[in-house]
């Protein structure tokens, strides 16, 4: 007890002396953090949605959508490779698969082979070939029955969700706010989460778009009630552009000229009478398309499609060669900005539905973090009070050990970056509680060795030793249950129980190390005949 | 003079009252089970899905005229209720069909100021999808069951199993008693709650490692000593760390439940009555269902405790 080694002393206070540091930043302002030296740390605890207020926003891609639109594209690949050989079939499909049905059943093998070569591997990396992304079958009567695999759609809903999260990034990024952050959650879903900004809607407005644009030549001359000939389609016509007497819809070649990844940049302009637009500049092959299709198509109306809706459907009135151009419609300066950084961002691989939704206002944040504060600083003061008043000298000690384990808690929660959120600030709270726990143990155990008749100095170092084995058994028990907390809760538990965990190591370190070293160095200076306990 | 809640050498015979603990203990969690079955919990939208709006008004809010107002745009069953205070209000409803979140709160947006006096301020707004709130759910129980398991197992391999039974059946005694409050006080059940109901598994845990600890200290000790004497012996032995912890914990948590908002109000009394039923639990059950249970007390006969694993301090 008495001769505590001098690496250890070094090294405890070494470490307290790095954490305390690290939790320095978190009791500056940012100005006088500016003239901070470099050398030190700056982070500071990064606060919860629930404290500094924003939209918590959970989205779930629609992966049904993304396998259907996989089909389409794969029989249409296919069926193309097929006829390039000249072979004759009819295509359809029924309950996710592709059916193929050739005329001429002698074809069959070369059919075959056409299909391997479509195989695409999918999801490759540098150690792995990756896995293919259709199987196919052939049914009895000569019908090739194409599915995709499922291993194939898992890699591809793994792409549309990072792809979903560039484009998200991009787009609030785009809204100049400051550090979103945007994950993937379990399986198809996605994390957004943009501190300090609540409007729910204008972000969802952003971000629940899928704005897939193309450009398409309008079939002219086919009324709102006739078929729609085949190779073509109908689009209703966007709110804004309807006028009266005309129809509501328009009929459009399936063919897209051009897409809104031919885009490389759009944005909020104005027309000659100083109305907004959205202008657009094309990529260098986009350019050159565009001007091909317009020289040829004079006089043609082409059709601005943008989420199934047509926005703008103006006449080619010359051919448009400089590879840019505006679209009009009925848009106010915020809808064209916002349709410009749509686009700029680029479309969304797949549709995006909200399932959950957390909006906090600024001033309840605000409200959290002093109430916050003042529970945590009261609750401190008075179990500081208590246990002054039942251990004496013991108690300042354990006071002293409690602080520089508060230290510690946000000194590691600042390095790690850890979020801390209102049941996070509980869950300090709760540490200051259950802290004292390992000090309580100790001193119990000291005063009971010395009421048995040991002396001062022995006591001490039997109430160590003895409460050592209890400590590590009741801690390591609380730990498992805030590990499983961590692993199953969300959000703001997950806050609960990184603060929790972490409260539980240093609280061990600070009451067996520090308090036992405290003690030892006043022991030595003392040599207590007496212990008042 | 320093203070002490709990005398010296004291020698209360908390086993002699353990016949008295378990009928207490079987009325409470058959009220509990009760209280479940035929009131049922007051679950948040975190478990039940739909949408949650909190606002803040300039004077105190009339919850009749805000009731009322709503009630006119035929939403179905909405809750109106003062949060804290009576200027903050909550306002809860479920997802309404052929209506999207957005369209919903817009129209509470549009009647509100009918109902209410000067500005309001939209404090906090929160809605969950059903696929959502069903995994919360599943997870909330889930992790529950599993750290009761993990437990179970990390006892089992530092004591012997009747240790980790008895851990186990206060544990579930504690979960289940918790429950019941919730359902009895009609407290709202959300995902804070089940963060709490696994503090409270670990603090009960930890009261009754300690209790434990010493049993095994005293049978290695006092080897022919009547097992209900060494267990009330033990409890005695560390019953003042289990007042002084018990204590301290509860100072910082009503300071929690007083000063820490509406916010963690459920949070902090679900902490508060698990303090006082996981420290019940350790002493009037945990410890006595040793008795049930035979004891190999030859395995604490030999002095290199094998089956045991000693953890020495580092010094």
């Amino acid at each position: 007890m008495l001769n505590f080694p001098r690496w250890k002393i070094i090294m405890i206070t070494l470490l307290s002396f790095v954490g305390i540091m690290m939790a320095v930043p978190n009791f500056l302002t940012d100005d006088q953090l500016k003239n901070y030296p470099d050398f030190l740390p700056h982070k500071k605890v990064t606060l919860g949605l629930d404290l500094q207020g924003g939209v918590h926003l959970l989205m779930e891609v629609d992966l049904t959508e993304v396998k259907k639109e996989k089909l389409e594209s794969k029989r249409a690949d296919i069926r193309d490779a097929l006829r390039a050989e000249k072979i004759v079939l009819r295509s359809s499909i029924r309950n996710d698969t592709i059916h193929f049905n050739l005329t001429d059943k002698s074809q069959l093998e070369k059919a075959l082979d056409v299909i391997d070569d479509s195989i695409e591997m999918i999801g490759g990396s540098l150690t792995g070939i990756g896995t293919a992304d259709i199987e196919y079958s052939v049914e009895p009567g000569g019908v090739i029955v194409v599915k995709l695999t499922e291993d194939g759609l898992i890699v591809r809903g793994d792409e549309v969700i990072t792809q979903s999260i560039e484009v998200i990034r991009r787009r609030i990024d785009g809204m100049g706010t400051t550090e979103p952050k945007i994950q993937k959650q379990g399986t198809g879903r996605i994390l957004v989460q943009v501190p300090g900004f609540d409007d729910p809607q204008k972000l969802k407005q952003i971000i629940g778009k899928t704005a897939k644009l193309s450009f398409q030549l309008v079939k002219s001359a086919i009324g709102p009630l006739d078929r729609v000939p085949p190779g073509n389609e109908r689009f209703p016509m966007a709110e804004s552009e309807r006028y009266p007497g005309a129809p509501d819809t328009i009929v459009v070649s399936r063919r897209k000229i051009l897409t809104g990844e031919n885009l490389v940049d759009a944005g909020l302009s104005y027309d000659q009478d100083n109305r907004p637009v959205v202008s657009f500049r094309f990529d260098r092959i986009g350019g050159k398309k565009f001007a091909d299709v317009t020289r040829k198509n004079v006089n043609r109306q082409f059709a601005i499609i943008l989420d199934g809706v047509v926005i703008s459907a103006p006449n080619i009135q010359s051919p448009i060669l400089g590879g840019s151009g505006i679209i009009t419609g009925n848009f106010t300066v915020e809808t064209a900005s916002e349709l410009g950084l749509l686009l700029r961002a680029g479309a969304l691989p797949a549709r995006l539905t909200v399932v959950e939704e957390r909006t906090v206002g600024p001033d309840l944040g605000s409200d959290n973090i002093e109430a916050g504060k003042t529970a945590a600083l009261i609750g401190l003061a008075a179990v500081m009070v208590y246990i002054f008043l039942t251990y004496g000298t013991f108690g300042l000690v354990t006071n002293f050990v409690l602080t520089v384990n508060l230290l510690l808690i946000f000194g590691i929660l600042s390095t790690l970056g850890a979020t801390l959120t209102m049941p996070g600030i509980a869950g300090i709270v709760l540490t200051v509680g259950m802290a004292v726990d390992a000090n309580v143990l100790i001193f119990e155990r000291i005063r009971e060795e010395y009421h048995k008749g040991k002396e001062a100095l022995s006591s001490l170092d039997a109430g160590y030793d003895k409460a050592f084995s209890t400590i590590i058994d009741a801690n390591v028990t609380t730990f498992i249950a805030a590990l499983i907390l961590f692993q199953f809760g969300s959000g703001p538990i997950k806050g609960f129980a990184v603060t929790l965990a972490i409260g539980i190591a240093t609280s061990m370190f600070t009451a067996v190390s520090m308090s036992r070293m405290i003690i030892s160095f006043w022991a030595v200076r003392k040599r207590p005949e007496k212990l008042k306990i | 003079m320093l203070l002490k809640l709990v005398p010296e050498n004291t020698h209360i015979k908390f086993i002699n009252y353990r016949k008295f603990a378990y009928v207490l203990s079987a009325v409470m969690i058959v009220m509990a089970f009760g209280m479940y079955f035929s009131k049922g919990l007051n679950f948040g939208i975190d478990f039940e899905g739909g949408i949650m709006i909190e606002i803040g008004t300039e004077g105190p809010a009339d919850i009749g005229a805000i009731r009322s107002a709503l009630s006119s745009l035929k939403m179905g069953d909405v809750k109106v209720q003062e949060f804290g205070a009576a200027n903050d209000v909550l306002i809860r409803l479920e997802h309404q069909e052929g209506l999207t979140v957005d369209e919903v709160v817009e129209k509470i947006r549009h009647i509100l100021p009918s109902a209410i006096e000067g500005e309001i301020s939209y404090r906090r707004t929160e809605t969950v999808g059903s696929t959502v709130s069903g995994e919360l759910i599943a997870d909330g129980i889930m992790a529950v069951v599993l750290a009761i398991g993990a437990v179970l197992i990390y006892i089992w391999f530092r004591f012997e199993w009747q240790f980790g039974m008895g851990a186990v059946i206060a544990l579930v005694h504690d979960v289940i008693l918790t429950i019941g409050m919730f359902s009895l006080t009609g407290l709202e059940f959300n995902l804070s709650t089940i963060a709490a109901i696994l503090t409270i598994v670990g603090y009960s845990l930890n009261d009754t490692v300690v209790v434990y600890d010493r049993i095994r200290e005293n049978l290695r000790k006092y080897r022919k000593m009547p097992m209900v004497d060494l267990l009330t012996l033990s409890i005695n032995d560390t019953l003042s760390r289990t007042v002084m912890t018990s204590v301290t914990t509860l100072i910082a948590l009503f300071s929690l439940f007083f000063l820490g908002g509406e916010g963690l109000h459920g949070f902090s009394a679900a902490m508060i009555w698990g303090i006082f039923v996981g420290t019940y639990s350790s002493i009037f059950i945990a410890a006595p269902i040793l008795l049930w249970v035979e004891m190999r007390r030859e395995a604490y006969d030999v002095d290199d405790n094998s089956g045991n694993i000693e953890i020495l301090p580092p010094n």
